[in-house]
């Protein structure tokens, strides 16, 4: 990845700011995200692809909140805050499309929770229970995603797969191997290893395994976990994008 | 004019089927046959799905035996694995396993075939049901309730979850057993054994009410085929395959689990989704045997608890010099292995390391095929994947446990209908006696179809062009 993080990155002259999220007053750096300054304030806004320590990519489109005097939503994880917003964080609009965006999610590739090796812990299950999304109203594609078990130690499941790219961007931006990058368009979007090569032969991975404990469902997981036994750990990713920044 | 009788679908048995039932121009029974209408094809889901999610997967097959296709799948696993999982988790898993034939052998005797015992083959079939027999013998209907109860709560305490309990897992389970659960299980296993003891009895008073039923549901000499323990006694969970023929006569001893191929082959018909498995080297269809409850008790040498051995002796007096034949005895030896499993499951309780904290094994994918046998509540039950050098599976086939009795329902259908129904004067008794056949095999066709499936119930009559010349339907 190229670009650095947009929106924690301060840099040495930053103005404070006020606004308001959801009637609550509230005081923020001008370079601080809706998302980060609603997260910090105990505001709860559903997010995917974000994951702190890790650069925006601003793709699942889950955190979008409404801004006063703004026609269209905004996604709160790459606007960053300016004097005087008024923020909404939950419309009934919003829930209404971050339901649509979960379930075009669960319609796209084949999420069967109850034999998943995630279910019980994957953020995208969490997300629809938080969202209500209790139905699929899109036909599901059905369609038939590759698994690449090539790898020692750990899986790929397409089929699980939401396209968040925070593998691309941990090994990337914290590994340091860039092993992840993204292929295709549409449907037909998937993240690779290497240049398309099966991860297992991969000459670039250091099998750090945080790509897997970043991946947010069951799609990166470590081989030999049975149904709901794949938990996963993504705390380190803020402390270690800190220590990299003392360097 | 030769005619069609036609039950579909079958009442108070797991799944959707129907029966029909061929006369001749006389209106005598011509043949009869089983005919599964659904159809999953589950194997085919499996492929391409990494091994260790099998045994979720599978047990997704069923809602009535998800336990028991966890323990084949996790065997099957273990196998892909190539290792020894740790004695206490398999005596954790034996006692679910043991917990699953409890409950399901309650539903099957108490929920489903009761009614037909107590109230009688021609009681109207509006009462002739769980509720009915709430009427007529509440004590008896409360005591199927809380015995069901019994083994779901231990299949709950261990799983965490009462049906689709994700806890066996590839190389042993996932979590030990507490001191706190252990205790409560105990706790009912006395009255458990009670209600074991006194439904026991009370179902000898009552098989004399049914001399011409034990003599026509499906009673006819056929092979049987069970696991049993290295010694030759009752096994439910590991062992060697055995099979007797109808002389009692040991066919085959000793069998380990891994050469099911070398002794069943599978056969399909043109009018069932069903598959015919048959014992290989007689070929198809003389290689017919019998698996399930009746199997097992025939062919085990005891079972290894106190008063299933008594049980068990009562059982082998129904036939002194020969194996039980008839098919209504598979009610018989249901209750004496309920008696049994709560008795094994006892022993296994307050075994010394039952509550040792090791219960896994890792390993990765040693193997690329590997075989999981286990005896479910109907039968025993054959897992069998083929996977690539990755661990994904390229290759799956269950031999089901209600499909080994298929040739065996289809045959005593047939000697059921010929003895009991007259086609010119169709009863609706009658027919409830063929069905009753059925559900002496107790069959589960949500698993062997692999198929979701309620039921309620349809006979009709068929003239030899196959018009539908009369009919009865009932409600599920
Ligand atoms: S990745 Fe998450 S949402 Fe998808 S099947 Fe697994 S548990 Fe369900
Ligand atoms: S593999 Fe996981 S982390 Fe990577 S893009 Fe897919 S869902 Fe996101
Ligand atoms: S979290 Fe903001 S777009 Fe994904
Ligand atoms: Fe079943």
């Amino acid at each position: 990845m190229t670009h650095p993080p947009v929106a924690s990155n301060p840099g040495p002259k930053v103005r404070v700011v006020t606004l308001k999220i959801d009637d609550h007053d509230v005081g923020a750096r001008e370079t601080d995200s809706i998302l980060e300054i609603a997260h910090a304030n105990g505001i709860r806004i559903p997010a995917l692809c974000y994951l702190d320590g890790l650069s925006t990519w601003g793709a699942c489109r889950l955190c979008m909140v409404e801004i006063e005097g703004v026609s269209k939503p905004v996604s709160a994880c790459s606007t960053t805050a300016s004097e005087g917003m008024k923020i909404t964080t939950n419309s009934e609009r919003l829930k209404r499309y971050r339901r649509m965006i979960l379930e075009l999610l669960f319609a796209e590739r084949n999420h069967v929770c109850s034999v998943c090796v995630s279910n019980g812990h994957c953020e995208l299950q969490d997300l629809a229970a938080e969202c209500g999304m209790d139905h699929v109203r899109v036909p599901y594609r059905n369609a038939t995603y590759n698994i690449d078990s090539s790898h020692d130690l750990f899986r790929v499941d397409h089929n699980r797969c939401v396209v968040c790219t925070r593998c691309v961007r941990v090994c990337d931006e914290i590994e340091g191997a860039h092993t992840w990058d993204v292929m295709g368009r549409g449907v037909n979007c998937q993240v690779i290893t290497d240049l398309n090569q099966p991860w297992g032969d991969s000459q670039s991975c250091t099998s750090c395994g945080k790509c897997v404990q970043v991946c947010p469902t069951g799609a990166l997981v470590k081989k030999g976990t049975a149904a709901g036994e794949m938990e996963k750990h993504d705390d380190f990713v803020p402390y270690l994008a800190q220590m990299r920044k003392r360097q | 004019m030769g005619r069609t009788i036609k039950i579909d679908p079958v009442s108070r048995i797991e799944g959707h089927a129907h029966i029909t039932l061929h006369l001749d121009d006389a209106g005598n029974i011509d043949d009869a046959k089983f005919h599964l209408t659904q159809f999953r094809g589950f194997e085919k889901f499996c492929e391409g799905r990494p091994f260790p999610e099998m045994p979720a997967l599978t047990a997704r097959t069923c809602g009535i035996c998800p336990v028991s296709h966890l323990v084949a799948s996790s065997k099957a696993c273990d196998h892909l694995l190539s290792v020894t999982i740790p004695p206490t988790a398999a005596n954790l898993r034996r006692v679910m396993n043991l917990a699953q034939l409890i409950q399901s052998h309650a539903l099957s005797y108490f929920h489903l075939s009761s009614a037909d015992l107590l109230l009688g083959m021609d009681a109207d079939p509006k009462s002739r049901n769980l509720f009915g027999l709430l009427k007529v013998d509440p004590q008896l209907a409360k005591d199927g309730i809380r015995l069901r109860q019994i083994g779901q709560t231990i299949i709950e305490m261990l799983g965490g979850k009462k049906i689709h309990p994700g806890w066996m897992v590839p190389g042993g389970v996932s979590g030990p057993l507490s001191e706190e659960s252990r205790t409560t299980m105990l706790a009912m296993i006395p009255e458990g054994l009670d209600i074991a003891g006194r439904t026991f009895e009370s179902f000898k008073d009552l098989i004399g009410k049914f001399p011409e039923e034990i003599d026509h549901f499906g009673n006819f000499p056929t092979m049987f085929l069970s696991l049993i323990t290295p010694t030759g006694g009752l096994e439910h969970y590991d062992g060697f395959f055995r099979i007797k023929d109808a002389e009692g006569k040991i066919v085959q001893d000793r069998v380990p689990l891994e050469e099911c191929q070398r002794i069943i082959g599978e056969a399909v018909e043109p009018y069932s989704y069903m598959k015919f498995p048959y014992y290989l080297p007689m070929g198809y269809p003389d290689g017919i045997y019998r698996v399930g409850p009746l199997a097992r008790l025939n062919n085990c040498d005891f079972c290894g608890t106190k008063q299933a051995d008594q049980a068990l002796d009562e059982f082998r007096a129904l036939q002194h010099d020969r194996p039980v034949s008839s098919s209504f005895h598979f009610h018989f030896a249901r209750l004496v292995e309920i008696i049994f499993g709560l008795e094994r499951m006892k022993e296994l309780l307050e075994s010394p390391h039952i509550l040792d904290t090791r219960v896994r094994a890792r390993a990765r994918g040693n193997n690329d095929e590997g075989i999981g046998v286990a005896e479910a509540p109907r039968g025993t039950l054959i897992h069998h994947y083929k996977t690539d050098d990755e661990g994904l599976i390229t290759w799956a086939n269950l031999i089901i446990a209600t499909g080994h009795n298929n040739l065996a329902m289809n045959r005593g259908i047939k000697q059921a209908a010929e003895y009991f129904v007259d086609g010119n004067d169709l009863q609706e008794g009658m027919l409830n006696r063929v069905e009753a056949v059925i559900r002496c095999y107790d069959p589960c066709l949500s698993c062997a179809s692999h198929a979701f499936g309620q039921m309620p119930l349809r006979i009709e009559l068929h003239d030899c062009q196959g018009n539908v010349v009369d009919q009865i339907v009932r409600e599920g």
